[in-house]
């Protein structure tokens, strides 16, 4: 399918370059509909093979890239199950999310996280899938999860660790503070810091020059320098759902999901 | 004037101009959050235009329960 509109989501496919556009309100949350969108899209990312050699990831919406998951949608299917069930819900969302991050991470294109605004959670995991994250600079990166007595659950800490030094993980996961643009491409995470509004335009530009490369060349180089953690991602999922029955994440996300704030997750 | 004051007089000029409110109509004790009309979310893009204009990292933690200018400045201060 050469493009697609969805509820959450679309794409298009022109001169050789993917582009996905997030365009849920308010910031992109990730939640049934946005999965089941990010699905359909995974099981097309191979066909694109043959016609494209880049991906470009970005978001319409004002607020930020995405802000992860919706956590208002989790607590409510989560209220309506019984524990077991709800840690079975989770579990198989969590595996949904990772096959389709997974598909991403391992595609044959050349993969561009074009950021702004709030880059939190799941949303920076997503980001984090990407070879290049180019990023605005007003663009606040976090891993908020801790507050909830979680742990990111979208293969954020086994990515982190492929690409970071573990002293910036543990620093970005224990404090749950967000990163500026400059700290994250002073540790070289960020690949590129761009002025406000410019990150999808840098982004194609960065896409066009790629497009000058043998595909085959550029193929071999990406799965020869960026592994895919699978063991760490299996771990993850298996210790984000023991925190799962914690009494403790009930009652964050019960908070979380009762606040009248439209932006419960900020500081 | 001390280098708190000029802190403090930076962060005001920034404010007023990029919230697009009088600089005359801020003072050093006004609520941020009432006097420039914002809600986290911009109060996070404040913190950030601060971060790069100073050439600071400020934890968001450090933020929590400050909603004044003078208390804004004095946590900068103490990067510079």
């Amino acid at each position: 399918m050469k493009s697609f509109r969805g509820q959450a989501l679309s794409w298009t496919l022109n001169n050789g370059v993917v582009e996905l556009a997030l365009h849920r309100e308010p910031c992109n949350e990730i939640g049934s509909l946005t999965l089941d969108e990010l699905e359909q899209f995974a099981a097309n990312l191979d066909s694109f093979s043959d016609r494209a050699h880049a991906l470009i990831i970005y978001s319409e919406m004002k607020p930020g890239f995405c802000a992860g998951a919706d956590l208002r949608e989790l607590f409510s299917r989560s209220q309506e199950l019984e524990p077991s069930e709800a840690v079975d819900g989770v579990r198989a969302y969590l595996e949904r999310i990772h096959r389709v991050m997974n598909t991403i991470d391992a595609s044959p294109l050349t993969t561009i996280a074009a950021t702004h605004g709030v880059t939190f959670g799941g949303g920076f995991e997503l980001a984090l899938v990407c070879d290049l994250i180019i990023a605005d600079r007003m663009t606040r990166f976090c891993f908020p999860e801790l507050r909830l007595g979680l742990i990111p659950g979208f293969g954020g800490i086994p990515r982190l660790k492929r690409d970071l030094g573990n002293a910036v993980v543990r620093d970005l996961l224990l404090t749950g503070r967000s990163f500026n643009t400059a700290k994250l491409q002073q540790v070289g995470l960020v690949s590129q810091v761009v002025g406000e509004g410019e990150s999808l335009r840098v982004a194609r530009s960065t896409a066009a020059q790629l497009g000058k490369f043998d595909r085959r060349t550029a193929v071999a180089a990406k799965k020869f320098i960026k592994p895919i953690p699978y063991e760490e991602l299996g771990r993850e999922i298996d210790i984000f759902c023991e925190l799962f029955v914690q009494p403790a994440v009930e009652a964050a996300l019960k908070k979380f999901a009762e606040s009248e704030d439209a932006q419960p997750y900020l500081p | 004037m001390t280098a708190s004051d000029q802190t403090l007089e930076q962060i005001l000029n920034l404010a007023a101009a990029h919230f697009k409110v009088p600089r005359e109509k801020l003072t050093p004790d006004d609520d941020f959050f009432k006097t420039l009309g914002i809600d986290s979310l911009q109060a996070l893009d404040l913190l950030t235009r601060l971060e790069h204009h100073f050439r600071i990292e400020l934890p968001d933690y450090e933020l929590q329960g400050v909603s004044d200018f003078r208390t804004l400045a004095d946590r900068i201060q103490a990067r510079l």
